[in-house]
């Protein structure tokens, strides 16, 4: 799953080089989420698990992107975004996913707590190669 | 790749000389409906839908998804959406698309080789208009099925303010967790609209609690407090209770009562209003 | 130069009214500067308004937790205002229950409970 998009869906690309950027996907991903009709609360979970995404790139993987867009599937609409760094990758995924565990600073509840907020997560990582975090939130 | 000319043929199939195909088409394709549907809606529908075959397939449209084909699907659509909302089975809704084929049939016999080939061409094409009714039929059951469980949602979860400063949601029937969101946003935004600092859920009506559900209910009362008011879980029966214990799961500090009537007089205790037996009462 | 969120004093209680989406440098400035004022001022107590927030993430969540506990220490209570809905099932989903924190439905109520004794005492 790492391209969700079918053809013909334009998405928008954003770097996440400082911390200043990471308010710029929380509103491009409002913008998007709002324009996908997800409801208040699904907005809301959506900007939520963006905002952790978008440090995570940025704290762990040393900055890199994210490209957001509309994302159809049969009857379903919905929003999704793509979080890709270059940074050093998760050696232990199955750990890193687990309740309560951080690699540093955090509360513990980083990658878990981001997936109970989405519909769908995907996370593709290779030590040394970076990290690439897909999400998508179905409009109801 | 269906060729130009090879839509011809099949215009010239679908044209047959002397005869009326639509009108024939109606009447095969009313036999299965078994007069739930009378003959001559079905044959305006039918014929309209002939109609827009005829000239995709003038235009030299190859397949059911070739742009000359978007009147077709548009009709194909419309008619699948209407049989569902009838009452029609699928089988029931494919048939009136298929029943062309055997409007056709006796080309097979009576016709010469180019017009069986023909005849097979346009059965592939037909199977594959029938599917996509199918699908369109599938979409609207779907459709249905989620307006209906959204209603049904909205009905069993009521928010009734009990007093001044006191909500409370009473529960019936199964709690899963599309239903339990349902609850929390309207029990949240009751607390905004009312301004009450005390919320009750009453799960007299609740039939059985598992560690989902009563993750659920903790959720929600976290969610509460959050917001800056207290929740009190209330008509929890002795059995549920017996299950809560049994299943080890952490109630914590939250506040139960036995009933809806023990939570409103806690609550209204917490937010200071007494309640006093009158002398009347004891007369 | 971030921006930096204004720090109000009604009588011994001090107000922060948050009405931005905030940068992590800009919430780690408040979370200073409160800790600086309490002392400074001799405040019994913090409010911070979030009614205008539409989303408060882990890092935001920290914060609060983190005033609240610094603010414990100075002998100051704080109490979180106008949490909507939809964020407080966003952090409850995200995990976060921010348990040492104390809350009010609005500013009102939030004045009203730090003129009351501590909440965990009132619980009947």
């Amino acid at each position: 799953m790492t391209a969700p998009w079918s053809a013909g869906e334009e998405q928008q690309l954003l770097p996440v080089a400082r911390s200043s950027d990471v308010v710029q996907v929380r509103q491009m991903i409002r913008t998007l989420a709002q324009q996908c009709r997800l409801s208040l609360v699904d907005q809301t979970k959506f900007i939520t698990a963006a905002s952790e995404l978008a440090r995570n790139t940025l704290v762990y993987g040393g900055g890199g992107t994210v490209r957001a867009g509309a994302v159809e599937k049969g009857v379903r609409r919905g929003v999704a975004a793509v979080f890709a760094d270059e940074g050093p990758g998760i050696a232990d995924v199955e750990l890193a996913m687990t309740d309560g565990w951080t690699s540093g600073g955090g509360l513990g509840l980083g990658l878990s707590g981001t997936r109970r907020l989405v519909d769908e997560f995907d996370l593709v990582t290779e030590v040394g190669a970076g990290t690439t975090v897909t999400i998508i939130k179905w409009a109801r | 790749m269906v060729k130009r000319d090879v839509a011809a043929d099949l215009v010239a199939l679908l044209s047959a000389e002397g005869r009326d195909v639509a009108a024939e088409w109606a009447q095969r394709a009313s036999g299965p409906l078994a007069g739930r549907m009378s003959l001559l809606a079905l044959e305006r529908e039918l014929r309209e839908l002939y109609t827009a075959l005829v000239e995709a397939l003038r235009q030299g449209a190859a397949d059911v998804h070739a742009e000359q084909m978007s009147e077709v699907r548009a009709l194909l659509t419309e008619l699948s959406r209407s049989r569902a909302r009838q009452g029609f089975t699928p089988t029931e809704t494919a048939v009136s698309i298929l029943s062309l084929k055997r409007v056709l049939e006796p080309v097979l016999q009576e016709g010469s080789v180019e017009e069986a080939g023909s005849y097979f061409r346009l059965g592939l094409l037909l199977d594959d208009l029938s599917m996509f009714t199918i699908e369109a039929y599938t979409q609207t059951r779907e459709e249905l099925i989620i307006v209906q469980a959204e209603q049904l949602m909205e009905l069993s979860t009521p928010v009734v303010k009990l007093w001044e400063g006191v909500i409370a949601v009473p529960l019936v029937g199964t709690l899963d967790s599309a239903r339990t969101q349902v609850v929390m946003e309207k029990l949240l935004q009751a607390l905004v609209d009312t301004g009450s600092e005390q919320a009750i859920i009453d799960i007299t009506g609740v039939p059985a609690i598992d560690t989902q559900v009563a993750q659920h209910l903790l959720k929600t009362i976290v969610a509460v407090r959050l917001m800056g008011a207290e929740c009190t879980v209330s008509g929890i029966r002795p059995q549920i209770a017996q299950t809560i214990v049994a299943l080890g799961i952490e109630f914590g500090d939250i506040q139960t009562k036995a009933t809806l009537a023990d939570a409103l007089q806690l609550a209204l205790r917490k937010s200071g209003v007494d309640m006093v037996e009158h002398a009347g009462g004891h007369r | 130069m971030t921006e930096r969120v204004p720090i109000l004093r009604i009588g011994e209680v001090l107000v922060v009214s948050i009405q931005f989406d905030l940068e992590d440098q800009t919430v780690l400035h408040l979370q200073e500067d409160l800790a600086e004022q309490i002392v400074a001022r001799s405040a019994r107590g913090v409010i911070i308004d979030i009614t205008a927030l539409e989303i408060v993430d882990s890092f935001v969540g920290r914060m609060l937790a983190t005033i609240a506990d610094v603010s414990r220490m100075l002998d100051a209570r704080t109490v979180v205002v106008g949490m909507r809905p939809a964020v407080a099932i966003t952090l409850v989903e995200l995990g976060l229950s921010l348990g040492g924190v104390d809350t009010a439905l609005d500013l009102e109520k939030g004045l009203a409970r730090l003129r009351r004794p501590a909440r965990s005492a009132d619980r009947v």
